[in-house]
């Protein structure tokens, strides 16, 4: 189904929600009761931007705890080494960018493209768990680990909530390309695409909060 | 699908990352990606330099982390997500302004209310007094 945005000089924003132009009023209006619900596709992105948000809500739960007991716990200072926190974030970001791209081409119907791209979405993202994993065995090692401290173990509760999410995308990631090459371009696994793409990009926002606020903020005098 | 139910979709609201659903202008799409990306990788180069450089007074640092992880978060937002101020965002932008206005309750509440405690709770010293 290719969508023509309809241009109309009378209401460009669709402000009246209405199909014909001047005249007629609130025809086919969301809302107000005459045009019908909203399409399956509307309706599911939605609801999964709702529990999108209530995932950040959560987080920020986790991110309260950790600012709390940064500034007063008797813990030593966590010993990170900032170079890997830049790649880390280097990989996710480029991740996010191509995990759009790949949105791009399912656009387009393009099957080798969307996989090409989905599958070098998936190998930056475990690359990113890769130093995240090896980041958090040194730190035990050094006696930061989580139950070394109060302070440790509000980071690993948070930085680790967030790796936990990562790999739940990763594991999601591969059974989307699988339904991909399967199914092909059914609306129904477009659907899935369109929330696995919602879902990494929301990942990356959270990983901003993250690498600023946990990582960074330690730097700051 | 009649064609006027196809007509009465097209009207109706956005789901966040529907905007370039089903529309065959790939340029347009993979350009709102790449000047997304390109802010991104800025706003990141810019923290990562605030930490490491002697050119901003001390305490400014933390005031200038906070704000370039908030624009980094609007540009995700916006040019990943699609999140526009279009009307046919209406929803998607109200459910994101009560996520924040929780985030916000949830964040500063925390730490007024244990900054409060901290501040009014008796000096170690002067408990272990207490208890001898």
């Amino acid at each position: 189904m290719s969508v023509v945005t309809s241009f109309s000089p009378v209401d460009p924003h669709h402000l009246g929600h209405s199909n014909l132009s001047l005249g007629t009023e609130w025809e086919d209006a969301r809302g107000h009761g005459e045009g019908g619900p909203a399409s399956k596709s509307v309706i599911v992105s939605y609801g999964f931007w709702i529990f999108l948000l209530s995932d950040i809500v959560m987080f920020s739960a986790f991110f309260a705890a950790y600012q709390v007991l940064a500034g007063n716990a008797a813990d030593g200072a966590l010993s990170f080494d900032l170079s890997n926190v830049a790649i880390e974030t280097g990989c996710l970001l480029l991740s996010s960018f191509l995990c759009g791209v790949a949105s791009l081409c399912a656009n387009r119907r393009r099957l080798l493209g969307t996989e090409i791209f989905l599958f070098l979405t998936g190998v930056l993202g475990a690359a990113f768990l890769t130093l995240e994993i090896r980041e958090f065995v040194g730190l035990i090692q050094q006696h930061q680990g989580p139950a070394d401290g109060a302070y440790y173990s509000a980071f690993f509760a948070l930085v680790g909530c967030h790796g936990l999410h990562i790999t739940a995308g990763l594991l999601w990631l591969g059974t989307m390309m699988a339904q991909i090459f399967a199914k092909g371009f059914r609306h129904d696994v477009l659907r899935r695409l369109t929330c696995f793409s919602l879902f990494w990009h929301a990942l990356d926002i959270v990983w901003v909060a993250i690498f600023s606020l946990v990582y960074l903020m330690r730097f700051a005098p | 699908m009649s064609q006027r139910g196809i007509e009465a979709e097209r009207e109706g609201d956005v789901g966040p990352g529907l905007e370039l659903e089903g529309s065959e202008d790939t340029s347009r799409g993979l350009r709102s990606y790449l000047i997304g990306f390109a802010l991104a990788v800025g706003l990141t180069a810019a923290s990562f330099w605030a930490v490491q450089t002697h050119a901003i007074y001390g305490p400014g640092i933390s005031i200038a982390l906070v704000t370039l992880a908030i624009a980094q978060m609007g540009i995700h937002l916006v040019f990943f997500l699609h999140i526009t101020t279009g009307p046919d965002n209406t929803n998607n932008v109200l459910a994101l302004a009560f996520g924040v206005l929780i985030v916000f309750l949830v964040v500063f509440g925390s730490l007024w209310i244990m900054a409060n405690l901290n501040h009014n709770m008796i000096p170690m010293k002067m408990l272990m007094d207490m208890q001898r």
